[in-house]
């Protein structure tokens, strides 16, 4: 994996396997490089990685308390600012959903509205894990944690997830987005962007937590795409207000397939009752598919005969070969918003789009389409072989 | 220098300036506010260089300086009451980080019943929390304090936050003459703050780690040798302070005519004026009183404390705030000094003062006829009689 190169985030922490939380830290520093001083809530991320004399962190880091992370990182910035170190250094804010929507929600509002420029990253785990599992503002409905257990009364979290997003929108923030680990390159881009502009940020990412999610700690990220693939969770991006990018999804799977594999809702598949409260969940993903768009238009190929004068396709498809593709010119063919999806290997581009390996030009939320994806063959759990069956579209254009 | 006849709260306003703080983060909450409003007006004015946070809370002011600390710059803050209740979290953390930071403790009481006057409940409840605590007794103390709350905080022997406590409205709206410093004078005196370490992507450290039990008792252990150390190092900071500005403090206990004092009057603050002039009236009557006065609390000036009181035969203490349940924090802790110690004065205590009731000469008198040739713990100097305490007593 290409992407995991860097250590920024030093191995040897206590996390749990298959923390998704530890996975999008190294996923979140690794984009945001090393000149970066963090603040980090109370927490397990907090627990896990700073055991003194051990700590993980390769960057100036400094935990305080549980709720006042968006203010500490509020006062880092102002002395960066006031001794002119500011711009070259970064500065992110991070904690659990619990210290992001709950009890540090009124200082991450002091920091947005105030406006300083700082990234804030919510590590969304989807409840207090740390003291043991006990739910938050951002649980989501029906899950049944230590403190909204599920019983002959209950079934669950009575709420769903809090709307931070909106919240951090109606704060006039100039970025504000969702990723998840299940999509890192989504992630990384977005943490890059992020830090490319000034002012207050806020990055919602969303992390399978084995743990208190109860599900196998294979699974963290297969059980993170079914969330963005079902609707439940929809990777969104906004730049000054507006939605610039929703991921689409073509065939948004059932919700059952993402509830199934995780304890947190094993009650609702203890019998026939359980299937009103997951048609209720099934309710909540059509209402985000149709709040943000996030149905793709499905691209129906248009048969057109050949006729006398015309082209043959096989003619078409070797004057194609002959296109030449500059790398920006390729990035244009990233599968996204029904965008065909193109890739380049050894210079050739191969067209994806129709392969379910790629949807949205995602391949496994490790590459993203529309890049030259060489070098990262070498890391693949395939060999080039598994090429030969996409058509070729064109050449790459060598630098000049 | 040059006396001026100011308000309590522009003077350190204008003290804090001097210091040139890079990061000030408040809340306003009454009577704090003419000190943050003033330190707002100068930043506005760019006489002051310094980001100027508004907060959403004191949780959050506190929240600010500490990660400004963090990050290597001269921090400042103000606040009183429920918003030093609101701190009190950040407080321990920001002693915990070893991180200097300084604040204008503006004394308030309490609530609830609610009540915006003075007493000591305020920075008494945040005793523990590994401050330094140095109470004014009047507007030139509460600037001169602050100078040296800097020094002392950010000694590397020391490594300690500071806060300056002055009574609210005795002193922070009261106007009366205070030599205010020259900036250059200051700038000699205190120098540009010399972070030992620092948040910073050259170096890159881990500031508040999680420690284990293995590990904790250490850190404690740690900071109360730098408070203890802070005892050291006050003196000589006292001295530069007298070669620079002329005022000489000697350490962090004042002794007021105690030649052949037979009784003495324990406590802090601007209470301790009013008690300096009923010595007076009661010298005057021919007894033999005296007063001393705590500058420091924390560092509690244990040894200082029993040299002023070691030869008198009766003691008095003056608390402003209640452990309730127990009885006066000072009281409780002067007692502890003489614990088993030959020569044990008799000592009376009690309350006076609380959420702003007057304290005359009148009360200090009457104090010292209601504990003549007895001694009483814990009894309220100044309660009415004629106040209806329905519900109360029963
Ligand atoms: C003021 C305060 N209240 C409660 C706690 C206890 N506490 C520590 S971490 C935590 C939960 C953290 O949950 P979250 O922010 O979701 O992060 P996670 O551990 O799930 O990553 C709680 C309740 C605390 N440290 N401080
Ligand atoms: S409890 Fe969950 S979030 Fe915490 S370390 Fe374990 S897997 Fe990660």
């Amino acid at each position: 994996m290409a992407i995991m190169e860097d250590h920024l985030f030093a191995p040897g922490h206590t996390a749990c396997s298959g923390c998704g939380q530890a996975l999008a830290v190294r996923l979140v520093l690794r984009a945001a490089g090393s000149n970066v001083i963090i603040a980090n809530a109370t927490g397990c991320l907090e627990i896990f990685s700073s055991n003194y004399p051990y700590s993980s962190w390769e960057v100036p880091w400094i935990h305080s308390l549980f709720e006042n992370t968006a203010a500490v990182a509020s006062g880092i910035e102002a002395a960066l600012r006031i001794t002119g170190r500011l711009g070259n250094t970064k500065v992110i804010a991070q904690g659990g959903d619990g210290g992001t929507a709950d009890i540090g929600f009124g200082s991450l509002s002091g920091m947005l509205e105030r406006g300083h420029d700082v990234l804030y990253v919510c590590y969304d785990n989807e409840a207090y894990m740390n003291t043991g599992i006990q739910r938050s503002g951002l649980t989501p409905y029906a899950a049944s944690t230590t403190t909204s257990p599920a019983g002959k009364q209950s079934w669950g979290k009575p709420q769903g997830k809090k709307d931070m997003v909106g919240l951090a929108l109606a704060h006039g923030a100039p970025y504000v987005a969702t990723a998840s680990v299940g999509y890192p390159h989504d992630l990384d881009r977005k943490v890059k962007r992020a830090l490319e502009i000034t002012g207050p940020k806020y990055l919602q990412i969303h992390c399978p937590c084995p743990l208190g999610w109860r599900h196998d700690t294979s699974l963290t990220i297969e059980i993170a795409k079914l969330a963005v693939q079902s609707g439940l969770f929809p990777l969104l991006e906004f730049r000054d207000g507006e939605l610039v990018q929703a991921h689409k999804i073509s065939r948004p799977r059932p919700v059952e397939e993402y509830l199934r594999p995780q304890g947190r809702f094993a009650h609702l598949f203890a019998g026939e009752a359980g299937q009103e409260q997951i048609a209720a969940i099934q309710q909540i993903a059509e209402r985000n598919i149709a709040r943000y768009g996030l149905r793709r238009q499905e691209r129906t190929a248009a048969k057109v005969p050949a006729t006398a004068g015309e082209v043959t396709t096989e003619e078409k498809a070797a004057r194609d070969r002959e296109r030449v593709f500059t790398a920006a010119e390729l990035a244009g063919f990233d599968g996204r918003e029904g965008r065909p999806a193109y890739l380049a290997y050894q210079g050739l581009v191969y067209d994806v789009s129709g392969s379910s390996l790629w949807p949205d030009g995602d391949h496994q939320g490790m590459h993203q389409a529309g890049e030259d994806l060489t070098a990262a063959m070498a890391d693949a759990g395939h060999g080039d072989e598994i090429l030969a069956q996409f058509p070729v579209v064109g050449r790459l254009a060598r630098d000049i | 220098m040059a006396k001026e006849i100011l308000e309590g709260s522009r003077a350190v306003a204008r003290a804090v300036a001097m210091c040139r703080p890079q990061v000030i983060a408040a809340y306003p909450i009454t009577p704090q506010t003419h000190i943050v409003q003033e330190l707002a007006q100068l930043v506005a004015d760019g006489e002051l260089a310094a980001e100027y946070v508004n907060v959403e809370s004191e949780h959050s002011a506190a929240s600010v300086i500490l990660g400004a600390s963090a990050a290597g710059v001269r921090v400042y803050t103000s606040t009183t009451s429920q918003g030093m209740l609101l701190m009190n979290e950040v407080l321990y953390n920001l002693a915990g980080l070893r991180l200097p930071a300084v604040m204008t403790c503006v004394n308030r009481a309490v609530s609830a019943p609610l009540n915006i006057w003075n007493d000591h409940q305020d920075s008494i409840s945040v005793r523990d929390s590994g401050w330094m605590q140095f109470y004014a007794e009047n507007n030139q103390e509460a600037v001169d304090l602050l100078l040296q709350a800097y020094r002392l905080a950010e000694d590397h022997r020391v490594l300690l936050p500071a806060m300056v406590c002055m009574d609210g409205y005795i002193l922070s709206h009261a106007w009366e003459v205070v030599d205010i410093p020259t900036p250059a004078a200051v700038d000699t005196f205190l120098p540009p703050y010399p972070p030992l370490y620092r948040l910073d992507t050259e170096n890159p450290l881990t500031f508040g780690a999680y420690a284990e039990p293995d590990k904790y008792t250490e850190t404690r252990y740690m900071m109360q040798e730098a408070m203890n150390r802070a005892l050291e190092v006050l003196p000589e900071i006292q001295a530069d302070f007298a070669r620079i500005f002329g005022r000489r403090y000697q350490g962090p206990v004042e002794g007021y005519r105690l030649e052949d004092a037979e009784t003495v009057f324990i406590g802090m603050g601007s209470t301790m004026g009013t008690v300096k002039e009923a010595v007076d009236a009661l010298r005057q009557q021919g007894e033999k009183v005296g007063a001393v006065r705590l500058i420091a609390y924390r560092p509690f000036p244990a040894q200082a404390l029993y040299a002023a009181l070691q030869r008198v035969r009766q003691a008095i203490i003056f608390d402003r705030a209640v452990s309730l349940g127990s009885g006066g924090p000072l009281a409780t802790e002067v007692r502890a000094l003489f614990q088993s110690a030959p020569d044990c004065p008799a000592i009376s205590s009690g309350f006076l003062g609380l959420g702003g009731r007057d304290v005359t000469e009148e009360t200090v008198i009457n104090a010292y006829a209601q504990t003549r040739g007895r001694t009483v713990q814990g009894i309220f100097f100044d309660l009415r009689h004629d106040v209806e305490m329905e519900g109360v007593e029963g």
